[in-house]
């Protein structure tokens, strides 16, 4: 056997096994969307799997999700208001401290970032229940701020935002000083617009970050059109009244513009989600 | 206005403005984290009970003794030993081969094995719970049928509960363990494998000569992140059981116990030293870890 036919038999073999290995990857899913398209009483009595009466196939599920009788798009909202919020304040702060940590050379800086490393290393869930007092302290139980305010800074955010600055040369903020720009005026009108690349990345991996938080919301909240939607998501697992339709039907499109904002903002998506990877 | 001015210059200064911008996260630091942490200390030597606080001793951390945390703890633990037992070779043999030369749709394959990162585990946890239902029409069960076995209830037996556990999590999380090994082995320069097979070296000497040693810092991030998401694993199971309670504890892991003592039981004072073992814990595998790195002191003499 040459060289070139080895090769096109290895390319064959790698082809095929991806593919199963991509079907198998799919399959959850395919399996979720099929059984949107049936009544949720039939996952009741014949669990969730393929075989489907495609004739029978419908988007009754999707209609009553739709209806406005139930609480499913106001937990939609409720998670979208968070996100978007969140990620806005936590780009913007967690931008300013990777910022005085990369550019500046001041007392105390090695001791507080050894503090960023702490927070980034301990588990939130380490500190559930200190935290959950705090909040309740401050009445900000069943409050959205009380889901955010505790993560408005991000270590991980810090780290790569400092990491992103340390490639910028300082000889900028020298020239901006020299041109009379104040401290605050280098960071807004010079290294933010510098910094957008890593804004799209760090933004994608916080949005991610709020938008599927599940344990910390559902301590937090507790009134049905306060909740986010994965805890709203949770609470309809149990199989009662139209709970399965909506379920269903809900899961599903939580993940539709997640995958189109993936198809097209895919670099961003894979950098922002994998950031942190050892560079060097 | 004149005070106003130098409160301004003061502001505007090249020596406080860094502590302006790091202020924030000071900020959060004092106010959530750090007084968290001290407030659960001082609450785990407490009897906690509404209002009323008193010194209990060591008597919280008895629970360190309860057969059930103890099964808690194994459960976390043995879920962590698996978990980065699989979720590095894995991915690691599938970058390997999806960045060989004579693969093709590459970038294809690439994110449609990214796709479940993008899940949250409450989607993921919903459709895993039905796949592994006990009815027989339940997907994983259909499965084991064409081979033959009999319908099982997976969510009620140890190793069946095991098996959901890790698939779920080899599900959401080889896609993006992949991609950190890809762009690991980016970074190995072409010549290195071109040299070794001009001198003769398999493919699979390749592997082990040139590939996994130089993909050790990669191995070591994603060991890092393995190990804390799998001791602080508690959705995954909490979606699987619907809840925080499994048969006979099979899917009860440590912050499982935690949720249950501060939130379920009202046991703070219990629940605040189950945080203070788990932040222990945390700390010592970290120390341990940067001293094998050799960052902490420990090559260099």
């Amino acid at each position: 056997m040459n060289m070139k036919t080895k090769n096109n038999v290895i390319s064959v073999c790698l082809f095929i096994f991806f593919t199963i290995i991509a079907l198998i990857t799919l399959l959850p899913l395919l399996l979720l969307a099929v059984s949107s398209l049936r009544p949720g009483s039939d996952l009741m009595r014949f669990g969730l799997n393929f075989n489907i009466d495609w004739a029978n196939a419908n988007l009754n599920e999707y209609k009553m999700l739709f209806s406005g009788q139930n609480n499913y798009f106001i937990w939609y909202r409720n998670s979208l208001i968070i996100t978007v919020i969140q990620v806005a304040l936590a780009l913007f702060l967690s931008a300013c401290v990777g910022y005085g940590f990369a550019m500046y050379e001041f007392k105390g800086k090695n001791i507080i970032f050894l503090c960023v490393l702490l927070v980034m290393m301990v588990p939130t869930e380490v500190i559930l229940l200190p935290l959950y007092r705090l909040i309740m302290r401050m009445k900000l139980i069943n409050n959205m701020w009380g889901i955010m305010l505790p993560y408005l800074v991000i270590p991980m955010l810090i780290f790569f935002f400092r990491q992103y600055l340390s490639g910028i040369p300082k000889e900028l903020q020298e020239a901006a000083r020299v041109d009379g720009c104040s401290e605050y005026g280098i960071f807004i009108r010079i290294m933010v617009p510098l910094m957008k690349p890593s804004f799209a990345a760090m933004g994608i991996y916080q949005g991610m970050q709020s938008w599927n938080n599940f344990l910390w919301p559902m301590v937090v909240i507790n009134d049905i059109d306060k909740i986010t939607l994965p805890v709203g998501l949770q609470s309809l697992l149990s199989p009662y009244g139209n709970n399965y339709d909506i379920l269903i039907a809900g899961s599903c499109f939580a993940i539709i513009p997640i995958l189109v904002l993936f198809v097209f903002f895919q670099r961003y998506f894979i950098e922002g989600m994998t950031a942190g990877g050892v560079k060097g | 206005m004149k005070k106003k001015n130098i409160f301004r210059k003061f502001l505007y200064s090249q020596k406080v403005a860094p502590y302006v911008f790091i202020a924030p996260f000071v900020i959060t630091f004092l106010v959530f984290f750090a007084y968290s942490i001290v407030s659960m200390i001082i609450m785990s030597f407490q009897n906690v009970a509404g209002a009323n606080t008193s010194f209990a001793g060591l008597s919280n951390y008895r629970i360190l003794k309860n057969a059930v945390f103890i099964k808690s703890l194994k459960n976390s633990a043995f879920y962590t030993v698996v978990t980065c037992a699989i979720m590095i070779p894995i991915p690691m043999v599938l970058a390997a081969m999806l960045n060989s030369k004579q693969m093709r749709a590459k970038s294809t394959f690439r994110s449609i094995l990214f796709v479940p990162a993008l899940t949250s585990v409450v989607v993921a946890g919903v459709v895993f719970r039905m796949m592994f239902g006990e009815l027989e029409g339940s997907f994983m069960n259909q499965v084991i049928g064409v081979f033959g076995a009999g319908p099982l209830i997976w969510l009620r037996r140890p190793t069946t509960v095991w098996i959901a556990l890790f698939i779920l999590c080899l599900w959401r999380w080889t896609g993006v363990n992949m991609m950190y090994y890809l762009s690991g082995l980016q970074q190995i320069p072409e010549d290195l494998y071109e040299s070794a097979s001009i001198d003769g070296a398999s493919s699979m000497q390749q592997l082990r000569y040139i590939t996994i040693p130089l993909l050790k810092p990669t191995t070591i991030y994603v060991l890092t992140i393995s190990i804390f998401a799998g001791m602080a694993m508690f959705s995954e199971s909490y979606m699987l059981f619907n809840g925080n309670n499994s048969p006979n504890n099979v899917g009860t892991t440590l912050v499982g116990m935690l949720y249950r003592m501060g939130f379920q039981q009202n046991q703070l004072g219990i629940a605040s030293a189950i945080g203070v073992t788990f932040l222990t814990i945390v700390l010592v595998v970290n120390l341990i870890q940067l001293r094998l790195n050799g960052t902490f002191g420990g090559k260099e003499r």
